[in-house]
This record gives structure tokens, C-alpha cells and sequence, in this order.
């Protein structure tokens, strides 16, 4: 697997449970790599992004 | 494009309305715009929804002393508003007919090798502490602009997937496209998005 199957199936991961294989694939690559890694907690990190930005997350009264 | 909206000049509403600084509620209002006509493709729905949601959350207006409670509560309005647009349109089987074709594939093809590993630049760094970035006024107009610079086809699946959290499937049937076209681009939105957000936002961290 490269970095550029794993990044899809970690942003596939968002839509779809993976397969046991995909999952098993993935994380030996992930291990091995820190790009993917920062990749993989990125995409939820994202997904928080996404919904303050729609809960008023942007207001500056946010203490 | 009115500022003002009309309809909260009837009578029922003038005292919510009052109890709303008028300068937010224009920033607020340029802002839910900009999201619905992003989802919808279309100012007039886009702008009648917007409106809908306006009033409707100015007849509770007095019990929002807070700027964030209301903004929460008209996008939370609006929101709904634009899934029942869509679902019916799903009904409807129209077709907004655009199509996924040559969208974003060069700025990804430069992100990785011909072997498809990280080219070296691009290799996600660590990001620290996003969670405090997100209470930065300047934080989310650097997300703003790098939204604004998602291909259009990207940024409205990822508005629907992450802001009005539609599921795949609903998705594909208002946008009559394959589930793994959505996901493509999707895809494409998130590389580019994290991308964006880390050269303008997070200082590059250790990339060894």
C-alpha cells in the first residue's frame, strides 16, 4: 500500500466501514508512516472543523 | 440583493428583530447566503431559505442573549431548510447535471510520487492544537478561503457531507452521481482542504 491508497481509504473510512483487510492494510501503513499518520487524525480533526463551523464555532464571544 | 430583509418588518417580528444588532444580523445574513447558495446553485431558493430561517428564528430572538446561541440556532434552521430543499428535489429526480470530469486532479497528482508516496514538501506535518486555532476569528477566515478554493464540485460535496451531514447516499440521489464518484471527491476535498489549511494555518511541524 502507498500513501496514496491510504490516504483515500482513510477518507473512504468517513463514508464506509472498511473491510477487515482494508483496516489490517492500513495500519501496518500508518505505523510506518507519519505523513498518513498526521493524515489520519486530520480527517477527524476536519470533520470537528466542519461542525463548529456550522455551531458557532466562529463567533469571537467563544471564550 | 436586499439587505434588508422585508418580511421582518411585519409587524409580529419588529420587536424580535429589535432586540438584534443589525450590523450582526447583516454579517450573519451575507454569511447563510453564501452557504445556501453554495448547496442549493440557486439565489433565489437560496436567498427565500435564508429568509425563512431568519424569521423563524427571530420569533424566538428574545430568549438569544448570546450572539453564538442565535447564530447556532439560524444555521441549525437553515440547515433544515436546505435538506427539505434537496430531499425534494431527490423526489423530483432533477438533475443539477454537473459532472466530476477533470476537477482537481493536478493538484493532487503533485502531492504525491509516480510510486504514490508524499512527495517531500507535501507530507502531512503534526498540526498542534487545532482545537485551539478554532478560537481564532482568524483561524476561520483562513478556512473560509481555502473552502472558497475547493473546485466548486468539491466544496459543495463536502459542504453537504460535513456541514449539513447528509449522508452518501443521499448525496448521490440529489447529485445523481455514483457513490464512488462522491467519494472521489470527497476525497479530493479533504487532500486538498487539510492541505490548504496546513500552508496557511498550522505551522509546518516535523515531517521526518
Amino acid at each position: 500500500m502507498n500513501c496514496e491508497q491510504a490516504t483515500r481509504l482513510l477518507s473512504d473510512g468517513q463514508e464506509r466501514e472498511l473491510s477487515f483487510k482494508e483496516k489490517a492494510a492500513l495500519k501496518i501503513h500508518v505505523l510506518m508512516c507519519s505523513g498518513c499518520s498526521n493524515f489520519a487524525q486530520q480527517m477527524h480533526v476536519l470533520r470537528d472543523f466542519a461542525q463548529l463551523y456550522t455551531q458557532g464555532g466562529r463567533d469571537d464571544d467563544k471564550k | 440583493m436586499n439587505a434588508t430583509p422585508t418580511t421582518l418588518d411585519r409587524e409580529e417580528n419588529v420587536e424580535a428583530f429589535n432586540l438584534v444588532d443589525p450590523v450582526l444580523l447583516k454579517e450573519l445574513r451575507v454569511q447563510m447566503l453564501k452557504f445556501a447558495v453554495l448547496q442549493l446553485s440557486d439565489q433565489q431558493l437560496a436567498e427565500d431559505a435564508v429568509q425563512d430561517a431568519l424569521v423563524g428564528a427571530l420569533k424566538n430572538a428574545a430568549s438569544f442573549n448570546r450572539k453564538a446561541a442565535l447564530k447556532t440556532w439560524v444555521f441549525a434552521i437553515l440547515k433544515n431548510k436546505i435538506v427539505d430543499i434537496l430531499r425534494k428535489r431527490i423526489r423530483l429526480k432533477e438533475t443539477t447535471g454537473f459532472s466530476t470530469d477533470g476537477e482537481g486532479e493536478e493538484g493532487q497528482n503533485s502531492l504525491f510520487d509516480k510510486k504514490g508516496f508524499w512527495q517531500k514538501e507535501e507530507r502531512p506535518g503534526a498540526w498542534a492544537q487545532p482545537m485551539e486555532a478554532v478560537k481564532k476569528d482568524h483561524f476561520w477566515l483562513v478556512f473560509d478561503t481555502c473552502l472558497n478554493e475547493l473546485p466548486a464540485s468539491q466544496a459543495r460535496v463536502f459542504m453537504m457531507r460535513e456541514f449539513i451531514e447528509l449522508d452518501s447516499t443521499e448525496i448521490c440521489e440529489s447529485l445523481d452521481m455514483t457513490t464512488s464518484n462522491l467519494h472521489v471527491l470527497l476525497y479530493r476535498s479533504r487532500l486538498r482542504l487539510r492541505d490548504c489549511l496546513e500552508k496557511h494555518w498550522f505551522i509546518k511541524g516535523d515531517r521526518s
